[in-house]
């Protein structure tokens, strides 16, 4: 079967499956009772099974099989859930994440599962998994003591489902005469018909054995078809230089059973497993019926579409503001109509296909409290990680570089900020330190919030490696406030770790996190209080495509400031400005704001006569604000980002650059440059 | 080198400043432009001779005047001044040239290093010379003339 086509279906699929298994599998540990969970931990193994079945997966296959047998135990209430258990059934899941990844990666997807088989065939005989006892030879039953073939479980549960289903399964013997020349020839004659009749799930000595000519006169196909054995055996006789075709139906003797089916129930034979099998798969497929209604309704789209979509709905942006100024000049008022519909659905169109794009944050989430269960053992610290606003969308170019920053902020706050529980005892606070991971929605931002009630950052000790490092000079670290200094631990070659850890502490990690977040547009800030925790707060613009500015002019020049640092535009007198020690301020609103000409910033001169009025963009960066002067506001515009490209790798307060509707090019003020 | 044909010949796209000719590869040209049908949108605070960015084409490219990358007196734009687009590895840069509007085959045997003194230009942006029919070429070295300008602070300026 060539299933190539389905190959990146199968892997999306495969990894949704395995992440449901994951978190379920957590809830699992929480609530070792709660069978429901279990049920859906089996549906997700289910399904995977079946998938990578049908593309020829067997390692995953199998080990899903047992996977699905030590789940069916114990929702069947046959086993009890220990830690034990669970940690070979993540381990088992770790396993097929990795066959699934390889399998990304262009590899076979094999893997070596047979210990974790192992493993959790003992569970399923209710014996400790550690006790691997060499029961695995017990799986006696030899080729010729069933005259036939040995099946493993996983065949044996295909062939008796398909019998269910009313096939016919049955072990075709190929005999080739012994002058036979082309050996491989005839066996791709014969695999040609049989997979025009049915499907072959079996054969012996293997495909790959049989493609190389490594074998004597005669092999073994085991197939299910509908058709029956005398019409099959004709049609494989047809071929020539065979010698004879034997042909049985595949039945399960008793012993073949023996390892599958010791703890299920006392019976073996086939009877009672196909009855087994049909209790087993009615209640998922009800359940699989009434999900997939819903899932009816979506459909996949690859991303290399949205971001050809997005891209043509951007040149059609820029055409819009053209058209609308054209529109201006003309006051043609037809014209003028025709823009300001298109204008509107062009704006609804933009909503939809932004909307598009946006992905749950939980696509990120998701693999951390896995990872935080696995480092907290590491680590020999008790963790609990909350996660809040999983639900948070942002667009999915954002969430793509995200998770590399998160996982080092999350590692960092693991090693370096929750403490060992004996120092949290002595410091009296709870033995299990809590991480909450939280994001959220405001304005046009998303914060995502890493906070710790760990130590906090120690005050004196930053500050002696910051100066040891050159990072800031004695002098300056007497006046840093405690944030700024909390900051220092995002320069580069800081590193506060006494000892090097495999975790974090390479020295090179929060500068790396501090420089990806910035060159998505977005910032972090650090708070903490020593003894009482720290709180990473990370804000990322929504989308990084089309933003909503404010166009002001400076002399001939056009600048566009983002609407989402604005908090309101101003025309102030010259009385209102005030100096306080170098620096001109305003009193906006009882605050005071510093005012910033940025007519002087960027160099476009300023107006020959001076002003009486002067007009002001009121921006901020966090909490901090800032007045920026400019000649006259021209309006509010959506523009479509486009950087400066890597010949200007970082230029003073410009964040990018976009084209107005005349066609000329407008640069984007970056205000948190701005604002110290 | 990386425009040798099997005649061993290196096309190239000849420009010229002031008195001087200079050649770059025609691999890495993309477009020759007239600069007074562009707009050119100043950038604040970078070194001066980027003269800005242009919308070439719906791309935000920015724009190198050579006269003032190599120090050589600056010179009011005309008709014939063009600016030359280039595809460097990582990013497009325009260059202002006086003039360009030949292309000439040098054979690779024919380029010989740089003199010691050749000239105002420094030597770092020059890959070597090759003297075609009493005509001296001056081949660059973009990598070198094009150094990706970073940490512009505002501060420093």
């Amino acid at each position: 079967m060539d299933t190539n086509q389905y190959l990146e279906m199968f892997l999306e699929e495969s990894k949704e499956h395995l992440q449901a298994c994951n978190e379920q599998l957590l809830e699992l540990e929480k609530n070792p009772d709660d069978l429901a969970i279990v049920n859906e931990i089996f549906r997700a193994a289910h399904t995977l099974k079946g998938m990578s079945a049908t593309m020829g997966y067997e390692d995953i296959a199998n080990l899903t099989h047992k996977m699905e047998n030590v789940l069916d135990a114990i929702r069947n209430s046959k086993i009890r859930v220990t830690s034990e258990i669970l940690d070979v059934v993540f381990e088992s899941s770790d396993a097929l994440e990795e066959m699934v990844i390889d399998i990304e990666e262009g590899g076979s997807g094999k893997k070596d599962v047979e210990k974790l088989v192992t493993m959790l065939n003992q569970i399923e005989a209710g014996k400790s998994p550690l006790a691997v006892v060499e029961e695995k030879t017990v799986k006696t039953v030899s080729e010729e003591e069933s005259g036939g073939l040995v099946y493993d479980d996983f065949e044996q549960t295909v062939v008796s489902q398909s019998i269910e289903q009313g096939f016919n399964a049955f072990e075709l013997k190929v005999i080739l005469r012994d002058d036979c020349l082309l050996k491989a020839a005839r066996v791709f004659m014969v695999f040609e018909i049989l997979e025009k009749a049915g499907e072959i799930i079996k054969t012996f000595p293997t495909v790959e054995r049989l493609e190389n000519e490594e074998f004597d006169s005669q092999f073994t196909v085991v197939i299910i078809t509908k058709e029956d054995a005398e019409e099959l055996k004709a049609k494989v006789q047809k071929v020539s230089e065979i010698e004879q075709v034997e042909i049985r139906s595949v039945q399960f003797h008793s012993a073949a059973f023996e390892v599958a089916t010791t703890m299920e129930a006392p019976v073996a034979g086939p009877v009672v497993q196909s009855a087994q099998q049909t209790a087993k798969k009615e209640p998922t497929a009800t359940k699989r019926s009434s999900s997939a209604h819903s899932a009816n309704k979506t459909i996949r789209v690859n991303i290399d579409r949205l971001d050809v979509l997005m891209n043509l709905f951007e040149e059609l942006v820029i055409d819009r503001g053209r058209l609308q100024s054209i529109a201006t000049e003309l006051q043609n008022a037809e014209l003028n109509e025709t823009t300001e519909r298109m204008t509107r659905i062009s704006g609804d169109l933009q909503n939809i296909i932004l909307n598009m794009r946006m992905v749950p944050v939980e696509t990120v989430f998701n693999r951390f409290p896995k990872m935080v269960r696995q480092l907290a053992r590491d680590l020999d610290k008790k963790i609990n990680l909350e996660i809040i606003g999983a639900e948070t969308e942002l667009d999915r170019t954002v969430i793509d570089e995200i998770g590399d920053p998160l996982v080092h902020l999350i590692r960092n706050a693991l090693d370096h900020g929750v403490e060992n529980p004996a120092d949290r005892i002595a410091a009296g606070k709870p033995e299990e330190g809590t991480v909450t991971l939280r994001a959220y929605h405001s304005g046009n931002h998303v914060f995502i919030e890493l906070e710790d009630d760990g130590a906090g950052v120690n005050r004196t000790r930053v500050l002696k490696k910051a100066i040891e490092r050159g990072i800031v000079t004695e002098e300056i670290a007497e006046t840093l406030t405690d944030k700024q200094v909390a900051e220092l631990i995002l320069s580069s070659g800081f590193s506060t770790a006494e000892k090097l850890t495999d975790v974090s502490g390479r020295g090179v990690g929060l500068d790396v996190v501090k420089s990806t977040i910035e060159s998505l547009g977005g910032h972090i800030s650090i708070e903490s209080k020593e003894g009482q925790g720290s709180l990473f707060q990370v804000q990322l613009p929504l989308t990084l495509s089309i933003i909503s500015v404010m166009l002001v002019q400076m002399q001939k020049e056009i600048f566009a400031v983002p609407l989402s640092s604005i908090i309101e535009t101003a025309i102030i007198q010259n009385s209102d400005i005030l100096n306080a020690h170098n620096q001109r301020v305003i009193d906006f609103r009882g605050k005071i704001v510093p005012l910033v000409d940025l007519r002087e910033i960027f160099d476009t001169g300023l107006p020959e006569e001076p002003e009486e009025l002067k007009s002001v963009v009121i921006v901020r960066k966090g909490e901090s604000l800032a007045a920026l002067v400019v000649d006259s506001f021209i309006g509010q515009q959506e523009i479509v980002l486009k950087s400066l490209g890597n010949y200007l790798q970082s230029v003073f307060a410009l964040s990018g650059a976009t084209i107005l509707g005349n066609g000329q090019v407008a640069l984007i003020v970056d205000c948190n440059a701005l604002i110290k | 080198m990386t425009a040798v044909t099997e005649n061993n010949v290196m096309k190239t796209i000849v420009f010229r400043l002031l008195d001087k000719e200079y050649a770059i590869e025609v691999d890495v040209v993309q477009s020759i432009e007239k600069l007074l049908l562009m707009t050119i949108t100043r950038i604040p605070g970078v070194p001066s001779y980027v003269k800005g960015v242009i919308n070439l084409r719906g791309m935000v490219t920015p724009i190198v005047d050579l006269r003032n990358r190599f120090d050589l007196p600056e010179m009011e734009y005309n008709d014939n001044t063009r600016i030359i687009i280039v595809n460097l590895e990582n990013f497009d840069v325009g260059l202002i040239v006086d003039d360009a509007n030949d292309v000439i085959d040098i054979p690779v045997n024919a380029l010989e290093s740089q003199p010691e003194v050749v000239g105002s230009v420094e030597s770092e942006f020059v890959a070597g010379v090759a003297k075609i029919e009493k005509r001296l070429l001056v081949m660059l070295n973009l990598d070198n003339v094009l150094r990706p300008i970073r940490n512009v602070n505002a501060d420093e300026n």
